[in-house]
């Protein structure tokens, strides 16, 4: 084999090899669900309101892990559903938070988190009617949760509370027709800037250890970050 | 021609000594008053401050021990180094029965005493603020071990029981002798005993409350006690300890020692914003089990569902698998 045809050999080599490690880092280590942006055109602590929508449903048609529970935010701008838990908003604004509860429900493991904390009159609405807690274990009554521990946050998103309507839930996400509940509330970001995770406490991890695995330690599942920014 | 008169070997012995001696005074009287002080876990509790105690006089009787060992090595170097000519081999060394017998007195003495400080110190201050299991050894007057001692309602005399529940990624804590509430928030009153009853409702975490010289386990299905007593008001920051998951580095939360009066004033409110959920709660044991729920707290609908558990208890066939 002739010297230039052994150094190019070497070089591919050496490329597939640089390139196989860059193909690795971004697509596996660096790749993340996309941010939503509801701070665009917002002055922070200006008084103003942003409005964020969320749904949640009983599986995801759109990932690898099917029969995994996700949440999907709506982007404001393009109006689409994005399967992403991360979300960016102003700092000490009022957001007002429209949750549209798809999946069926299930018993919180600690039924404390049925108590409504850390919005405004301590209460959410659903469907209308304001509730400041909710019995999970009493009543078929409780989907998921949308916690924000570092403010004090805690809203447990309500399901379709019949029989026939937990057998018959939507099928494809992100869902447009179903048994569904809406759930609203308003917070108010904190002035500090940073990112502040958020999660569900409903153990929604079908097959993993205590329902706690899989999607509830998966960002752009039932975990995610809100980013406040000044 | 005579030979050289020969040169006299200086005493090494009280070289070394007098300037062990010296440096060593100066190290623990630095430690004690200078460096002391400033030691974790600080003086919020009285296991904190023990904590702080017993790191002293670890450091003050450590504290010879390397200097003599760094000065030696230090004295060797200098002046038993070799010289420029001297090309002769060292004179042989046998064994030194005086030397032997000091080492091992002393080291043994230091050991030995230790040992005895240290049994005194988790015996004097009720287990030094570490999880002692469900059956402690060191317990302080009025321990209550049983749920039903701790439902009690409290009475001056009595630790005040706080049941710390680990779960992901928060602790929150139940105050079984002032209604049963449970809260995101841990208040203590200052100068009362306190007993944390701590447990998990799924992984293992670690009940570390800094500022009050507490770490204990949080393991489910366990109660793990460990005792403090808070001696001035201030702030308590908690961090669980044990790597739990996603988000364990974001599961910490503050506190706060009060007076009595205002914890007693505390509590009341808290029982009574918490109310619509307390009644919503398991009945108080000492260790926190979801996975079955009271069959009597069942819905119509979550029975007929089949959600007789919460997590683990209505995953079969194949539950718990991992990933």
């Amino acid at each position: 084999m002739s010297l230039p045809v052994r150094v190019g050999t070497l070089l591919a080599g050496f490329l597939a090899v640089v390139g196989g490690v860059i193909f690795v880092v971004i697509h596996y280590l660096l790749a993340g669900p996309p941010t939503v942006d509801y701070s665009a055109g917002v002055t922070p602590d200006s008084g103003q309101t942003v409005s964020i929508m969320l749904q949640e449903d009983a599986q995801n048609t759109v990932t690898s892990h099917p029969d995994w529970v996700s949440y999907f935010i709506k982007d404001p701008k393009s109006h689409q559903w994005v399967h992403t838990t991360l979300f960016k908003v102003p700092a000490g604004t009022t957001i007002d938070v429209t949750i549209l509860g798809y999946d069926g429900c299930t018993p919180l493991r600690n039924p404390f988190w049925g108590k409504v904390t850390g919005t405004a009159g301590d209460v959410e609405n659903v469907n209308g009617t304001p509730v400041a807690t909710l019995n999970s274990w009493g009543s078929c009554s409780v989907a998921h949760t949308f916690s924000i521990p570092s403010i004090g946050l805690n809203v447990p998103v309500a399901s379709p509370t019949t029989l026939k309507e937990n057998n018959s839930l939507c099928g494809t996400s992100p869902c447009t027709s179903g048994p569904h509940t809406t759930v609203t509330f308003s917070f108010k970001t904190p002035s500090a800037p940073g990112d502040y995770f958020w999660q569900c406490r409903v153990p929604c991890g079908l097959g993993y250890l205590d329902g706690f695995g899989g999607p509830m330690q998966t960002i752009g599942f039932m975990t995610g970050e809100m980013e406040v920014v000044s | 021609m005579a030979a050289p008169p020969a040169q006299r070997e200086p005493n090494h012995a009280i070289r070394i000594g007098f300037t062990w001696l010296v440096l060593a005074l100066a190290a623990d009287l630095l430690i004690w008053f200078v460096l002391g002080p400033h030691l974790p876990p600080g003086g919020l509790a009285s296991q904190a401050d023990g904590q702080r105690f017993d790191i002293k006089v670890m450091a003050v009787m450590a504290a010879p021990v390397m200097i003599f060992v760094l000065l030696y090595f230090a004295y060797s170097i200098i002046v038993w180094r070799g010289r420029e000519g001297d090309d002769d081999d060292g004179p042989p060394i046998g064994g030194n029965a005086r030397i032997q017998t000091a080492w091992i007195t002393v080291t043994s003495a230091i050991v030995l005493c230790l040992f005895g400080f240290g049994t005194y110190e988790l015996y004097h201050s009720y287990g030094a603020g570490a999880g002692e299991g469900p059956s402690p050894i060191y317990n302080p007057p009025g321990a209550e071990l049983t749920a039903a001692q701790q439902m009690a309602p409290w009475s001056p005399g009595k630790p005040v029981v706080v049941q710390v529940i680990g779960q992901q990624w928060r602790f929150t804590y139940r105050y079984p002798q002032f209604g049963g509430f449970e809260t995101t928030y841990l208040a203590l009153p200052r100068n009362q005993w306190v007993q944390f009853d701590v447990t998990s409702i799924d992984v293992i975490h670690s009940f570390w409350a800094y500022q009050l010289g507490v770490k204990a386990d949080a393991n489910p299905g366990v109660d793990n006690v460990a005792y403090t007593k808070p001696t001035q008001l201030g702030r308590i920051t908690v961090r669980c300890a044990e790597l739990c998951g996603l988000w364990h580095g974001a599961m910490f939360d503050y506190g706060q020692v009060m007076t009595l009066a205002n914890f007693q004033s505390w509590a009341g409110a808290s029982n009574a914003r918490f109310a619509s959920v307390t009644k919503l709660l398991p009945p108080y044991a000492t260790t926190y089990d979801p996975t079955e729920i009271p069959l009597f707290k069942l819905g119509k609908v979550v029975k007929a569902l089949g959600l007789f558990g919460a997590g683990g208890g209505y995953y079969p066939p194949n539950d718990p698998s991992q990933p």
